[in-house]
Formats: structure tokens, C-alpha cells, sequence
């Protein structure tokens, strides 16, 4: 059946799960938002412990979420794996890093004899939270902005610029976008606590810092949108294959895929009704609403990079080097076997959906913290 | 393809990699049988309602969770470097080798993470049942993701359901079952993780006879001990069962290494095993130098288990580089003359494409299919440079073999004693017991360095050697992440044993000491 499709087709239907994956991650990044929230919103250790537990019920859905982000881009796009962290090492290694010393912090924070003390790991937290998510989102910005590469006829890849993908931070809107992800993290941390926690004094200052980083966050939206639509795109010319530098390209394909655009502004509109109804009104699930259109406004990202003949991962350097869906993708056979296995993903969210019913079918206190010796 | 090689470039990304890979098997194995130890171990505290067993479980699962999240940070380096520092290779095979690791997110990791925290934080949140079948989701997890990995690795030893696409100058995948089931990637995985739940038994003995050495938590310990000691022997015997197994492959799949492994230059017929031996250091494939300076021999026993016949000849690596016409065996010289033509057609070939010459194009195609067999070969620089390390897999080999046989009398002691409730009287098995601990990491590491250090210079074997598979970086740019890499890892290793051996120290929770 899926056999059948066209090669085209199974690359356009992966990039859009590898697009759903990664919206996915950036929703679930409220873990590390929450984890920003530690050291600045915290005021007693009893508060620190009670988010700490909150969000270590939860990492290891973000850690595994952005695994399989690389799993699936290797699986499908393996030209861009291979292009992107054998080039733009220096970035990729950055992140790496800040999700090691994440991946122990929770378990290794309050154990005796721990060797680096409490506050090392909170420190690790909330490097993770910051530094981490603010590259993440540089890298992604480099789907608009280009990077510096240059494949040779066996498609193997050359860097150009000597900071190895590290430049990405210094670009304007990469940074904009990698701030922008790092103060929705914060929002979307601030809700998910809000939500997930029983104690009065907390929740009421975690809803005033989900609208305080909303804020925050707008200069660097409204910053990134504006050069979304103003900024000289990179496009593939259907007839030929070619990629050149045109005007106006990412307007162009919100206007010529405007199911993109009302992706685009429903998502941000989700976002702003969480943060609103959990900051005016006594509504404590804002995190759904704020996610649901964190993952639509991802999408869209997503999309104006990846389809209507955009080179999603375009090289300055040399444009014809230019990393598209068609040109960096699996095999149609490798393809095909992989859109049979995603067809359990539905099983495997179903699953991951009941436990955290489960688990939170009522909120976190903090006598439950100090009554279990295992907690974090 | 490459213009230039940078051995050292290379072999420090090896190195990394080999450091990588050392410290993420330290803490795996562990997840792998703790897991399934934690498993049994609640359901008997389920079954029979007794809560001394849901605080044995909760002691042994406070361990696990250490260990787990220290095997979390090292496995997603291992993944992405890969990409860093092996980025040729990621584009060459990433149609084949992606495939599994994204399942394994998909099909393994989720059920581990999801669960994992229902496993710890859901005893007052869920029912008795759930939490059980949490605790056996998340053992099923692991050992779900050590299978897709596996199989990862397995193709990389035995590269069979692909074909090298010369239009993409990368090799694609033509049969996913064909990967999955290879006979390489079953063994590899059924070896390992069986030895994985071996050296979980061996902690579970090690820190329980240390209780019991020093008086303390005795009921709670000789009840680990008893499971521990079933588990591991089962264990044990599946490991050594499987080893001969995935000896028995690697004969047809990667003779080289298995000559490596014995230290065997010249075959005969038969071939004799050595026992016991110490390599010549001096040796060197093709000269008249004796290959050991001292060593006892069984005679026959090579061919009987390479072949499950006595009269049977074993390909040595003289055999390997130089070929033996007599026994069919096409040499490592031969290969690299028909690789270079393989390597030299898909220049042509590219080249031809670009002018938009198809005539000289179909010709270069036809040359290079005639070698392609032989592709990896063509970047070999000597016959001799397809010979792995072969001291460093030889006494590996022997010290695996070696400690797992002591294992399998250890878990039969263990269990014989702990059956008559002697351990305690017996303290210097209770002694052997703690030492075996470091024996079983010893084992284990030793294991990964056959199965890697004995398959160099091979990436993927025979069709992609390690100087071809790796990043465009300069020296320095790995050396450095090498030592950041090292630093960390052996950061969070020290503070990994400082809190294990504290939360051993304090025993399980309630329990007065």
C-alpha cells in the first residue's frame, strides 16, 4: 500500500513527521523551561524540590523526544544528518553536551555523597534550559539563513566557515529565534507547573511569570516574523534543480500554502489564549491550549522551510549544495519500510497519553516529595 | 572519493568513539539485568503481598535509577557521533543504518521513558498491577532498544539486504528483514544482552554478599542472592551457549577477526586452539617469525569449533592477506587491486554523468559492478592494513572466555550455598563475590573490544574502512572533544560510584542496619 507511493510523496509525508516530532520536542521542552524556573522563581528549597519533581516526571519524554528527532532525520534525511553534524559540529556538540550533564542532574541533585553538590546540578539545569534550548533554536534558523558548506560529487561535506556551525549564533534572526524558543519554554514550563503542582503561593507566581515571559518573548517573535516575510529566501527552480536567492521566498510560500499562514497565526493565537486563561482566570491547564499551538506554530516553521520548493537546509556558499527534501532523503524502499513503522506511533503516544493520566490524575505536593526517599 | 586520509584525524575519532562506547557499556549491561531483576524481584512482592520484597525492589530499583540515567547522557553522544565525527559514513549507509536507530526511538525508547517514571514515582498513584507491569515495561524497553541497536551493529559486521547506488555514491537499503534477521545481528544481540543480565546478577550478588560480610540487611540479602544466583546462571549458560554460536559466524562472516581472536597465521588442517599463549609483539603478517613466545595448544580444537568438524582447515591471516589458492581463499592483495579498479570505475562513472557522456558512463557502470564486491579494498594502502590489533583481541578474547566460565561456577556455588544456608559461613565466596563485581565489568568491556578492536579497519566490513567513514575535521577539533568527553564522562562516573556506594551503604530504606 504505502508501497505505492510515489518517492516525492513519502519524502513530503516525512518531512512532515519529522516536522511533528519536532514541534513535538519544542512542546515538550517545558522541562526545560521549568528548569530555568529553579534558580530564578523558586524562593525556598521546598519550592525548588516541588518543580524539580514536577518536571522529573517529564524529562525523559523531552530527552527521548529529541533522540528520536535525530533518529528519524538520520532514518529520512540522512544527507542532512551526516551534512549537518559532521559540518556544524561545533554547535551540535554545544547542545549534546548541555543534554548530558541534563540527563543526570534530576537523579543526581539531592543524592548524598554527589560529588559535584546540589547547586552543580541546578546549574547543569539550567545551562540546559538556556544555552541548549537558545542553540537549538539557532540551528533551526539556519533553515532560513543558510549555512556555510559545500558537498562534493560524492556528497561528502565540507565547512566553510572555521567556528563550525557556532557563527549560526551570531545571526540576528537565529538568535531572535533560538531567544524566542527559550522565553516560550519558560511560558510553557510556567503553565505546565502551574498546572501540575498543589501549592498556592507557587502557582500564583508561576502564572504571572507564564505572562511576564510572554512578553518577553514578544520582541523576539514579532523580530523573526518580520524577517520571515521581508528576508531574501533560498528556492529550488522545479525545471531545473537549481537553488537561487529570491525575494520575499518565505512570504511567498505562506501565501501560496495558507493552510501554513493559519497554522502560523491560529498556533501563536493558542499560545497567547493559554497564557491568558491561566494568568486572568482560575483555569490551571494552560499548557494544553499553549501547546497545542506551540506544536501548530512549529509546524509552520516547519513547513516554510521544507516544502514548495524550498531547500530546507540551504548552504550560502554554495547554493547548488543546498539541502532539499528530494535531494537529502532515504531511499523510496527505506522510506516506505519506515512509514510501516511509524504506523505505530499512534499506539506508542496512546500509551504515553494513559500513563500521564495516570500519573497525574492529581497534582504534586510537597508532602508527597518530602514523604518519598527516592524522590529527586 | 577522499582526496586525503588523516590518520590521525582518525584515529582519534576512533578513539572517541571507543571511549564513548567503554563508558555507555559500563552502565548498560547493568540497565539490562537490573531491570529484569527489578521485575522479578516486585513480582514475587506482588504475588506473594510480603513487603519485605517491595522494599528489596525499591533498594534495587533506587540503583538502577543511578545507573540509568549516567547510560542516558553517554548513549545520546553515541548517537549523534555518528554524525560528528563519522559523517561519510552516516551519508554512505544512513539509507541502511538510520532505519534501525529510529525504530529503536520509536519502539523502545518511549516505552522506557514512559513507563521509567511510573516505576518510580507512581507506587502511591497507580494500582499494585500497573506499577508491576510498568516495572516489566520498562525491562522490556531496555532490552527492545539493546535489539535495534544490535542490529545496527550486526549489519555493520555482516553488511548484507543493500546495494551500492553509484548515482548517489552511497549504499541503499533492498531488504530491511533481511537486516533485522541476520544470523550476526540475533547472536550479537542474544550474547549481549544475556551478558548483560550476567553482570547485573554479579552486582546483585556483589553488594548483597557485602551486606553479609558485614553483618547487615542478612535476610534481604540472602534473598537478592538466590534470585541474582538463578538469574545469572541461566544467564551465564545462555552467554556461553551464544558465544560459541556467534564464533561460529564470525568464521564465515569475518574471518579475519576470528584469526585475530586466536592469534592464527597459517591455517592447517586441522587447526589447533590455543589455550593459553603470549602473542609475539614482533610478528607481522608475512614473515618467518614465530607468533607466539610461549603457548599451550589443543590440537583439532579450532576446526571442531569453527566448523563442527575435526578435519577441517581455518583461514589464518597469512592465509587472509595473501590468499590460499588451496582452500579458495582470495587475499587481501587481490582484493585491493580489484577495489582500486571498483574505486576507479566510480570516478569514471561520476565523471562521465557530469560531462553527460552515457556511453562512457554504462561503461565505467559495467566495470565497476564487475568489482564492486571489493569497493572498501580500493582505499586500503596495503594488504597488511586489513590485519586488526591482533594482541589486544587475542588476550581480550581469552580474558572473556576465561572470566565467563569462572562465572558459571560462581552462580553455581552462590546458588549450592545459598540452597544448604551456608553464605554466611562461607566468607571467602562472600569475598569472591564483591571481587567478581569488577570481574564481570572486566568481561564485559573485553567482549566489545573482540567484537570492535578485531573487525579494524572496518567501519562496515569489507566495504567501508574507518579513513573513508569519517568527518571532514582537522585533528584538533577531535582531540579536543576527545578530552572533553573524557572529562565529563569520567566526572559523572566518579560522582556515579560515589552516590551508588553511599545508597549501598545505607541500605534498603526502613531497614534498621
Amino acid at each position: 500500500m504505502i508501497g505505492n507511493l510515489e518517492w516525492t510523496t513519502l519524502q513530503q509525508l516525512w518531512w512532515l513527521i519529522v516536522s511533528l516530532v519536532g514541534s513535538l520536542f519544542v512542546f515538550l521542552t517545558f522541562v526545560q523551561g521549568g528548569q530555568t524556573l529553579i534558580l530564578t522563581l523558586a524562593r525556598s528549597e521546598d519550592e525548588k524540590s516541588l518543580i524539580v519533581n514536577s518536571l522529573g516526571r517529564k524529562w525523559e519524554l523531552t530527552f527521548t523526544t529529541l533522540v528520536l528527532f535525530g533518529g528519524a532525520l538520520y532514518a529520512a534525511f540522512p544527507l542532512f544528518y551526516a551534512t549537518s553534524f559532521g559540518g556544524a559540529y561545533w554547535v551540535w556538540i554545544a547542545i549534546l553536551l548541555t543534554f548530558v550533564v541534563q540527563a543526570v542532574s534530576y537523579e543526581f541533585r539531592r543524592k548524598p555523597n554527589n560529588f559535584l553538590g546540589q547547586r552543580t546540578y541546578e546549574i547543569f539545569l539550567l545551562v540546559n534550559g538556556t544555552v541548549g534550548i537558545l542553540l537549538i533554536g539557532a540551528a533551526v534558523g539556519t533553515f532560513f539563513t543558510g549555512s556555510n558548506f559545500r558537498l562534493n560529487d560524492y556528497n561528502l561535506v565540507q565547512w566553510t566557515h572555521a567556528l563550525r556551525g557556532l557563527e549560526a549564533a551570531f545571526n540576528p534572526f537565529n538568535v531572535s529565534f533560538g531567544l524566542f524558543l527559550v522565553f516560550l519554554a519558560r511560558v510553557l514550563g510556567s503553565l505546565y507547573l502551574a498546572g501540575n503542582v498543589e501549592d498556592e503561593e507557587l502557582v500564583r507566581r508561576l502564572r504571572g511569570a507564564s505572562f511576564n515571559n510572554l512578553l518577553l518573548s514578544l520582541p523576539f517573535l514579532l523580530f523573526v516574523l518580520f524577517k520571515l516575510v521581508t528576508m531574501e529566501g533560498f528556492a529550488i527552480d522545479s525545471a531545473t534543480g537549481n537553488v537561487s536567492l529570491v525575494a520575499g521566498k518565505y512570504l511567498e510560500n505562506l501565501l501560496a500554502m495558507p493552510l501554513v499562514l493559519v497554522m502560523l497565526l491560529a498556533g501563536l493565537a493558542f499560545v497567547i489564549t493559554g497564557v491568558a486563561l491561566n494568568r486572568f482566570t482560575a483555569f490551571r491547564r494552560g499548557i494544553w491550549p499553549a501547546g497545542f499551538g506551540t506544536v501548530l506554530t512549529c509546524l509552520a516553521v516547519f513547513f516554510l522551510a521544507g516544502y514548495n520548493n524550498t531547500p530546507f537546509y540551504p548552504s550560502r556558499v554554495d547554493l547548488d549544495s543546498s539541502l532539499s527534501i528530494y535531494n537529502a532523503s532515504s531511499s523510496h524502499y527505506t522510506l516506505t519500510m519506515m512509514s510501516y513503522v511509524a504506523l505505530l506511533v499512534p499506539f506508542v503516544l496512546a500509551y504515553i497519553v494513559w500513563v500521564w493520566r495516570q500519573m497525574d490524575a492529581r497534582r504534586l505536593t510537597i508532602d508527597e516529595v518530602r514523604g518519598d526517599k527516592k524522590s529527586y | 572519493m577522499i582526496e586525503t586520509i588523516d590518520p590521525g584525524q582518525v584515529n582519534w575519532a576512533r578513539a572517541q568513539f571507543a571511549m564513548t562506547a567503554m563508558y555507555h557499556w559500563i552502565f548498560v549491561p547493568l540497565t539490562l539485568g537490573l531491570s529484569f531483576l527489578c521485575a522479578f524481584f516486585e513480582t514475587i512482592y506482588v504475588r506473594t503481598g510480603n513487603t519485605e520484597w517491595k522494599r528489596l525492589t525499591r533498594f534495587w530499583m533506587s540503583l538502577f535509577a543511578v545507573n540509568f540515567a549516567i547510560g542516558v547522557a553517554t548513549g545520546i553522544i553515541l548517537e549523534f557521533e555518528f554524525g560528528t565525527n563519522w559523517s561519510n559514513y552516516s551519508w554512505m549507509v544512513g539509507d541502511i543504518f538510520g532505519a534501525p536507530l529510529a525504530i529503536e526511538g520509536i519502539l523502545a525508547f518511549f516505552l522506557e521513558a514512559t513507563f521509567f517514571a511510573v516505576m518510580f514515582f507512581g507506587w502511591d498513584r497507580v494500582s499494585r498491577r500497573i506499577h508491576l507491569f510498568s516495572t516489566w515495561m520498562v525491562a522490556v524497553g531496555s532490552n527492545l532498544s539493546a535489539l535495534w541497536i544490535l542490529v545496527a551493529n550486526g549489519w555493520m559486521q555482516n553488511p548484507i539486504g543493500m546495494r551500492f547506488n553509484p548515482e548517489t555514491a552511497r549504499f541503499e537499503m533492498q531488504d530491511l528483514w533481511a537486516v533485522v534477521s541476520s544470523k550476526v545481528a540475533i547472536s550479537h544481540f542474544a550474547h549481549a544482552t544475556s551478558s548483560g543480565f550476567l553482570l547485573a546478577s554479579l552486582f546483585v550478588i556483589g553488594v548483597s554478599s557485602w551486606f553479609l560480610l558485614k553483618g547487615r540487611h542478612q535476610l534481604f540479602a540472602k534473598r537478592s542472592i538466590a534470585v541474582a544466583a538463578t538469574f545469572g546462571l541461566l544467564s551465564a549458560l545462555f552467554v556461553a551457549f551464544t558465544g560459541d554460536e556467534h564464533a561460529f559466524i564470525t568464521v564465515k562472516t569475518q574471518p579475519m577477526k576470528l584469526a585475530a581472536m586466536e592469534g592464527l597465521y597459517e591455517g592447517q588442517v586441522p587447526t589447533g586452539l590455543i589455550a593459553i599463549g603470549v602473542v609475539n609483539p614482533a610478528k607481522k603478517t608475512g614473515d618467518d617469525q614465530s607468533p607466539f613466545i610461549a603457548k599451550i595448544e589443543i590440537p583439532g580444537l579450532l576446526s571442531l569449533l569453527a566448523h563442527r568438524k575435526f578435519d577441517t582447515f581455518v583461514a589464518g591471516i597469512d592465509d587472509l592477506v595473501w590468499g590460499n589458492p588451496e582452500h579458495g581463499v582470495v587475499g587481501v592483495d587481490e582484493k585491493i587491486r580489484r577495489g582500486t579498479l571498483a574505486v576507479t570505475a566510480l570516478a569514471d562513472f561520476k565523471q562521465a554523468r557530469k560531462a553527460g557522456d552515457d556511453i562512457s558512463a554504462q561503461t565505467a557502470l559495467t566495470e565497476f559492478r564487475q568489482h564492486e564486491e571489493y569497493l572498501g579494498y580500493g582505499h586500503l594502502q596495503a594488504p597488511a592494513d586489513a590485519v586488526p590489533p591482533v594482541g589486544l583481541t587475542f588476550y581480550s578474547f581469552r580474558t572473556m572466555v576465561g572470566l565467563g566460565t569462572f562465572f558459571i561456577l560462581l552462580f553455581l556455588l552462590f546458588l549450592y550455598q545459598s540452597a544448604r544456608h551456608g553464605l554466611e559461613k562461607n566468607r571467602w565466596l562472600l569475598k569472591l563475590g564483591v571481587i567478581s563485581v569488577l570481574l564481570g565489568y572486566i568481561a564485559s568491556q573485553a567482549g566489545w573490544i573482540v567484537t570492535e578492536v578485531g573487525r579494524q579497519p572496518w567501519a562496515i566490513q569489507g566495504l567501508l574502512p574507518v579513513g573513508v567513514a569519517r568527518s571532514n575535521l582537522d585533528t584538533g577539533t577531535v582531540a579536543l572533544t576527545f578530552f572533553i568527553f573524557l572529562a565529563l564522562f569520567t566526572t559523572l562516573l566518579i560522582a556515579e560510584v560515589k552516590i551508588m556506594a553511599k545508597q549501598i551503604s545505607l541500605g534498603p530504606e526502613g531497614e534498621a542496619s
